[in-house]
C-alpha cells in the first residue's frame, strides 16, 4: 500500500500555560478533568489516524469537540503539544517556518465555515490571491483563476466584491480559492455549516462532483452526521478531544463502537445510508431467484424490488459476477429490526 | 436588619456616606490654613515648612494632617525642570558639523536632536504652505538667498484659491458626492470671501504635516502593540493618561524642548494625535476574524504579506476611522497651538478674544467650525467609502477626477493671470483676497453684542450674580472644606465597594498623587466647576437624549447635531459665552455645559437605541404603556451605556474647565496658563496635566468597572 498523505500518531493539544509539561508528566494518559482542574484545556486527546490518498475523511463531532483544533494542527495552524504528524512522509511540526509557507503554498488548501474571503477584493482577486502569493505574475494567476471561477459556475459575477454574493456563492469563492494553487491536500472546515439548508445540499451535491473530477485527499469538518455519512469514506466521530470512533459509514452506522456513537446512529434512515454489500451474505447459495442486484446499490433503491422476491436475491459485482445473496427478510430486518436491539 | 440583608450594598454606601461626613465635620480647618499654599515658585515666609528630597527644597504651609497633606511631591516639577534643563543643555555634548560656520562645534546630544527636529518640520511646513500661498523659504532651503535673488522666477507662487476651493469640492465629490461637493465648495469660497484664506492655508498646511506623520506613527505603533503583549503593555498606560490629559497641559513641555512656533506644535500635536490612532489600529486588528488570518496563512502568506495584504486591508475602515480621529485631533490642536505661537486660524482667533473684539473671534470661530465639519466628513466618507471595481471602465471614466483638476488647474491659472489685468493696482482678488480686504460682518456682530448688552444687562447682570452667589460660591466653599482624609475615605471606600481591592488601590494611587502634589486646593476647584457642568449637562443630556429618542428622526437628528457639534475643537465654544456674559465663572461654566452635554445626550440615545428589539416586542406584547417601558425595560438596560457618556462628560467637563482658564478660574487650569508664560514651567504644566488627568482617570476607573460588572451581570456586550 501506498504511503499514507496525512499521517497523525498519538496527537495531543492542550490549552493552557503549563501545558507541555502536564502532557509529560501525564505518560499519555491524558484525563480531562484534572487537566482543567489545572487551568488546561484538552483539545485534542491521542488522535491517531492516517489518511490515505485520494481518500475522503470526515471528522464529526458537536461544537467543542475538538475537531477544528484537530484539523488546526494537521495545517499547522496552531502547534499540536505532543504527538507527531506527517504530510507524505514529512514531519510537519520539524518544518521551519519558510518551509512551512512553502508546504501551504504548494500542497494545502483550506475552506472555512463563514468563508473567509477578503472583502477589498473582487471574487476573481480573491481566487487569485494565493497565487499572487506565491509570486507569480498578476496575468498568469488572473486568468488560473478565472478557471477556477468557471469551475465553481461562478462565471459572470468574478469582478463582484463579497459583499455582493449570496452565502453560497460566497463559499464557491473559498473553495475557488482553496483550489486555486492545485492542492494535493484539501481541508474543509465546517464548510457548509452556514447555509441554509437547500443551499447546503446543493452545494454537498456540487462538492462531491467536484472530488469526482479532481481525487483530492480531504479531511471534512462536520457537525452534520448526515453530511458526514453523505460525504464521505471513512467517518471519525469525536467526542472531549477523544475520536470515538474511526470507520467507514456503514460500519458506524451498523456496528457503533460506543454508546456516544450509537446515539447518532439511532435516527439514521438505514436503507438510505447503507449499500446492499454492507448487508449481503457472501456465501451463495444455489436457491436464487431471477433478480440480480449490483452490490454498490443504495438499499432503498432496491428494497421493492426484492422485497417482492420470495427467494434470495444474487448480488453482483460490476462486472456481473455473482459475489453474495440477500434475503428478502434481511432487508426487513436491517431497516426495521436493528434499532429494536438497541433499546 | 431585614433591609440590611437585603440591601446589603445599599447599606454599605449608606454607612461609607455617614464617614465621610463624619470625618467632615469632626476635623476643624487649621487657623493657617490659607487657600494659596506652598507651590514650586516660592515666597519665602516663616510661616512656611519646609523639606528637602533629591536636593530640591519645597516649601510649604503645615498644616494639620488630617485636613491636608504635605506636598510631599513639590520636587516633582522642579526635578523635572531641572532634569530637561540638565538633558537639554549638559548631557552628553557631542561635536556636530555646523553648515553655516563650517566647523565642528560641541553641542548637547538632545539640543541637537531637538533643533534637527525642529529644523525639518519647519522645512515641512514651510513647503506645504508655500505651495499654498507661495513664498521661497523652500527653495532657498536649497539653494541660497544670493541664488534666489539673481533668479526670481523660481519663487513658488502659491495656488490661487479658485484652485484650492475646486480641489477639494473634486475631492469631496470623489469621496461622498454631490452633496458634500457642494458644501466643500460654499465652505471654500466663504473663507476666500471673508479674507480668511492665508490663516486657513496656515492651519491646513499644519494638519497636512501633523495628520499624516501621526497616522504613520500611530499605525507603526498600534501594529507593533497587536503583535506583542509587552509592547501593548506598556503602551497601555501611556495611552490612557493621554485620553485624558487636557490637550492644553501638553504644550508647556514642548515649550521648552522646541521652542516657540509651528514645528514645536506640530511635534506636541503628534504626541496628542498619535493615541486615538493606536488604540483605533489595535481594535480594527482584533475585529478581524480569526479565520481570515486562517485563510491569509492557508493562502501561504509570510508575516509581512500577511499584515499588509490581509490585515491592515480588512480593518480597512476601522484603521480610516483612526485617520478621521487623527485629523480631528490635529485640527483642534492646531488652534489652541495658537498658545505657543502656531500661525494661522487660532491664532486670530485667540488675537480676537485677547482684544475682546467678539466679531472678529466670531468670524474666525465660524471658519474654524466650518473647516472642522468639512474635515470631519470628508475623512469620514473616505472611511465608508467601499472600493468599486474599475478593471471595466474606460481611461476616461478612471481618471475622471484627476483631469477635472488638472482643467481647474488650468482655468485658475488663467483666471488668476486674468485677474492681474482686472485689478490693476489692487490686490489681485482672483488669486488671494488679503486678510483684510474680504468682507467683514465683525462690526455688524459687535453691533449686536453691544445691543443683546445694553438691552439684557439687567436680567444677564441678576442671573450671573445669582448663579455665583447662590450657587457657585457655597458649592466651591462645601468642596474646599472638604478634608483630605474624608475625600480619600470616600473615593477609596467607593472604589473598594465597586471594584473591590484592586480599585481601591488604583483610585487611592491617583487620589494620593493629587493631594501630595501642591495643587490639591485648586484640584478642589476644578472638581467643583467640572461637577457642577457635568450634573447639569446630565441633566440636559439625559432629558434631551430620552424625549429625541421617542421618534426615529429626532433621535438620528440629534445625533447628527452632536456630531458637528463634536468636531469643534473645545476652544471655539468660549466665544459666544464670552460674548453673553464677559468674563466670569458664568462663562466658563456655560461653555463647559454646552461641550460636556454632547456625550451625555449622545450616549444616552445610543443607550436607548442598542435595547433588542426583541425585547422592545417581549414588552410591548406584555402589554406596557410607553412610559412603562421606558422605566422597566429601557432604562436599565440602556443604564450601563449611559453611564458610559457620564465618563465622557466628566472628560469634556474636564477639558472646557482647563481650557476655561483662558477667560479667569482660579483652579488647575490657571496655573496651566501661567506655566506657559513662564521659562521654568515646563515641570509644573506637566504635573498639573497629570494632576487633572488622574482627576479624569479616577472617574473613568470607577465607571469603567462598575460598566462592566453590570453589563456581565445583564449579560450584554
Amino acid at each position: 500500500m501506498s504511503k499514507p498523505v496525512i499521517k497523525c500518531e498519538a496527537v495531543y493539544k492542550i490549552f493552557g500555560e503549563n501545558a507541555k509539561k502536564m502532557l509529560q508528566d501525564s505518560n499519555g494518559n491524558v484525563d480531562a478533568k484534572t487537566f482543567q482542574e489545572n487551568g488546561c484545556i484538552v483539545g485534542v486527546n491521542n488522535a491517531s489516524f492516517e489518511v490515505s490518498k485520494g481518500e475522503m475523511l470526515v471528522v464529526m463531532g458537536l461544537s467543542g469537540s475538538g475537531k477544528s483544533t484537530l484539523l488546526r494542527c494537521i495545517s499547522r495552524l496552531t502547534d499540536a503539544t505532543g504527538g507527531k504528524i506527517f504530510i507524505e512522509g514529512q514531519d510537519l511540526l520539524q518544518l521551519k517556518n519558510k518551509e512551512l509557507i512553502e508546504l501551504r503554498r504548494n500542497k494545502m488548501g483550506m475552506v472555512f465555515q463563514s468563508f473567509a474571503l477578503l472583502p477589498h477584493k473582487t471574487v476573481v482577486e480573491n481566487i487569485a490571491f494565493p497565487l499572487q502569493i506565491k509570486g507569480i505574475k498578476t496575468e498568469d494567476s488572473i486568468s488560473k483563476a478565472m478557471d477556477m471561477v468557471k469551475l465553481v459556475g461562478l462565471d459572470g459575477r468574478e469582478n463582484y466584491f463579497p459583499r455582493e454574493l449570496s452565502g453560497g456563492q460566497q463559499q464557491r469563492v473559498g473553495i475557488a480559492r482553496s483550489l486555486a494553487v492545485e492542492p494535493d491536500i484539501w481541508f474543509l472546515d465546517e464548510p457548509f455549516s452556514a447555509l441554509d439548508p437547500l443551499i447546503r445540499k446543493e452545494m454537498q451535491d456540487e462538492f462531491l462532483r467536484l472530488q469526482d473530477k479532481l481525487q483530492k485527499t480531504i479531511m471534512f469538518i462536520t457537525h452534520d452526521f448526515d453530511e458526514a455519512l453523505k460525504l464521505a469514506d471513512r467517518i471519525a466521530i469525536m467526542k472531549d478531544g477523544i475520536i470515538e470512533q474511526l470507520d467507514t459509514p456503514a460500519n458506524i452506522v451498523l456496528n457503533p463502537a460506543t454508546e456516544y456513537v450509537r446515539k447518532f446512529t439511532e435516527e439514521v434512515p438505514r436503507e438510505k445510508v447503507l449499500l446492499i454489500e454492507d448487508v449481503m451474505e457472501s456465501s451463495t447459495t444455489d436457491n436464487l431467484g431471477d433478480l440480480k442486484v449490483l452490490k454498490n446499490e443504495i438499499i432503498e433503491n432496491v428494497a421493492e424490488k426484492i422485497l417482492t422476491q420470495e427467494k434470495s436475491v444474487a448480488v453482483i459485482d460490476n462486472n456481473n459476477k455473482i459475489v453474495g445473496s440477500i434475503n428478502p427478510t434481511k432487508i426487513i430486518n436491517t431497516v426495521f429490526g436493528g434499532r429494536k436491539n438497541n433499546n | 436588619m431585614e433591609l440590611i440583608k437585603k440591601y446589603p450594598k445599599l447599606f454599605q454606601w449608606f454607612f461609607l456616606l455617614i464617614v465621610f461626613f463624619a470625618l467632615c465635620f469632626s476635623i476643624d480647618v487649621p487657623e493657617t490654613y490659607k487657600f494659596i499654599r506652598g507651590q514650586a515658585e516660592f515666597v519665602k515666609d516663616p510661616n512656611q515648612s519646609s523639606f528637602v528630597f533629591l536636593g530640591k527644597e519645597v516649601r510649604y504651609y503645615a498644616f494639620d494632617v488630617f485636613w491636608r497633606l504635605p506636598p510631599l511631591l513639590g520636587w516633582l516639577p522642579i526635578w523635572i525642570n531641572d532634569s530637561l534643563f540638565f538633558l537639554m543643555n549638559e548631557w552628553m555634548p557631542i561635536e556636530f558639523w555646523n553648515e553655516d560656520t563650517q566647523e565642528f562645534r560641541t553641542r548637547p546630544l538632545v539640543l541637537q536632536i531637538s533643533r534637527n527636529l525642529t529644523a525639518f518640520m519647519t522645512f515641512l511646513i514651510e513647503l506645504i504652505r508655500e505651495i499654498l500661498l507661495g513664498g521661497l523659504e523652500t527653495i532657498v532651503a536649497f539653494t541660497s538667498w544670493d541664488w534666489i535673488d539673481k533668479n526670481p522666477w523660481a519663487e513658488l507662487p502659491g495656488l490661487p484659491w479658485t484652485i484650492v476651493a475646486a480641489g477639494s469640492a473634486i475631492l469631496a465629490y470623489k469621496l461622498s458626492g454631490k452633496g458634500l461637493a457642494l458644501f466643500a465648495g460654499l465652505v471654500m469660497v466663504y473663507i476666500s470671501i471673508f479674507g480668511q484664506w492665508k490663516p486657513s492655508m496656515q492651519t491646513l498646511s499644519f494638519i497636512l504635516v501633523a495628520a499624516p506623520l501621526s497616522f504613520i506613527f500611530g499605525l507603526g505603533l498600534g501594529i507593533a502593540a497587536f503583535k506583542s503583549k509587552r509592547v501593548e503593555k506598556a503602551l497601555y498606560p501611556i495611552l490612557l493618561v493621554m485620553q485624558t490629559m487636557p490637550q492644553y497641559a501638553v504644550l508647556v513641555p514642548a515649550l521648552v524642548l522646541f521652542g516657540v512656533g509651528d514645528h514645536a506644535a506640530v511635534i506636541i500635536t503628534m504626541v496628542v494625535a498619535v493615541p486615538p490612532m493606536i488604540l483605533l489600529t489595535i481594535l480594527g486588528l482584533r475585529a478581524i476574524p480569526p479565520e481570515v488570518i486562517e485563510a491569509g496563512r492557508m493562502s501561504g502568506c509570510n508575516n509581512w504579506q500577511l499584515m499588509f495584504k490581509v490585515l491592515i486591508p480588512t480593518a480597512r475602515r476601522d484603521i480610516l476611522i483612526g485617520v478621521n480621529q487623527v485629523i480631528m485631533v490635529c485640527f483642534s490642536m492646531a488652534v489652541i497651538s495658537a498658545f505657543i505661537g502656531a500661525k494661522g486660524l487660532g491664532f486670530n482667533l485667540l488675537l480676537a478674544l485677547n482684544q475682546l473684539n467678539i466679531g472678529l473671534a466670531l468670524e474666525a470661530g465660524l471658519c474654524i467650525s466650518l473647516i472642522a465639519i468639512l474635515l470631519d466628513k470628508m475623512s469620514l466618507a473616505w472611511a465608508n467609502k467601499q472600493t468599486d471595481y474599475f478593471g471595466n471602465l474606460t481611461f476616461y471614466q478612471r481618471n475622471k477626477n484627476i483631469l477635472f483638476f488638472a482643467a481647474t488647474v488650468i482655468i485658475g491659472i488663467l483666471l488668476a493671470y486674468v485677474g492681474t489685468f482686472l485689478f490693476k493696482g489692487s490686490y489681485n482678488y482672483l488669486f488671494e483676497v488679503p486678510h483684510n480686504k474680504g468682507i467683514s460682518t465683525a462690526d455688524f456682530w459687535n453691533k449686536g453684542v453691544d445691543w443683546i448688552f445694553d438691552t439684557f444687562f439687567v436680567y444677564i447682570k441678576a442671573f450671573n450674580t445669582w448663579l455665583i452667589q447662590d450657587v457657585l460660591q457655597p458649592m466651591r466653599a462645601l468642596y474646599l472644606r472638604m478634608p483630605v482624609v474624608a475625600t480619600l475615605v470616600l473615593v477609596v471606600g467607593a472604589g473598594y465597594l465597586i471594584g473591590g481591592i484592586r480599585s481601591a488601590l488604583v483610585v487611592c494611587g491617583l487620589t494620593l498623587f493629587i493631594a501630595l502634589s501642591p495643587w490639591w486646593d485648586r484640584a478642589l476647584v476644578t472638581a467643583y466647576m467640572a461637577t457642577f457642568g457635568v450634573i447639569v449637562s446630565c441633566l440636559i443630556g439625559f432629558t434631551v437624549g430620552t424625549l429625541c429618542f421617542q421618534n426615529k428622526h429626532s433621535a438620528s437628528f440629534m445625533l447628527g447635531v452632536c456630531d458637528i457639534f463634536q468636531t469643534f475643537p473645545s476652544f471655539v465654544y468660549l466665544i459666544p459665552v464670552m460674548m453673553l456674559f464677559g468674563i466670569t465663572d458664568t462663562s466658563v461654566l456655560i461653555a463647559v455645559i454646552v461641550y460636556a452635554t454632547i456625550p451625555a445626550t449622545r450616549y444616552t440615545i445610543e443607550g436607548l437605541r442598542s435595547v433588542p428589539v426583541g425585547l422592545h416586542d417581549a414588552a410591548t406584547m406584555s402589554g406596557v404603556n410607553k412610559f412603562q417601558r421606558l422605566t422597566k425595560i429601557e432604562f436599565p438596560l440602556a443604564f450601563p451605556h449611559m453611564m458610559l457618556g457620564l465618563n465622557q462628560t466628566i472628560v469634556f467637563a474636564l477639558f472646557m474647565v482647563i481650557i476655561g482658564a483662558f477667560i479667569g478660574t482660579e483652579d488647575l487650569g490657571q496655573y496651566i496658563l501661567k506655566a506657559l508664560s513662564d521659562k521654568k514651567g515646563a515641570g509644573i504644566g506637566f504635573t498639573l496635566g497629570i494632576c487633572v488627568a488622574f482627576i479624569g482617570l479616577i472617574f473613568d476607573n470607577l465607571i469603567r468597572t462598575w460598566v462592566e460588572k453590570r453589563k456581565k451581570h445583564l449579560g450584554i456586550n
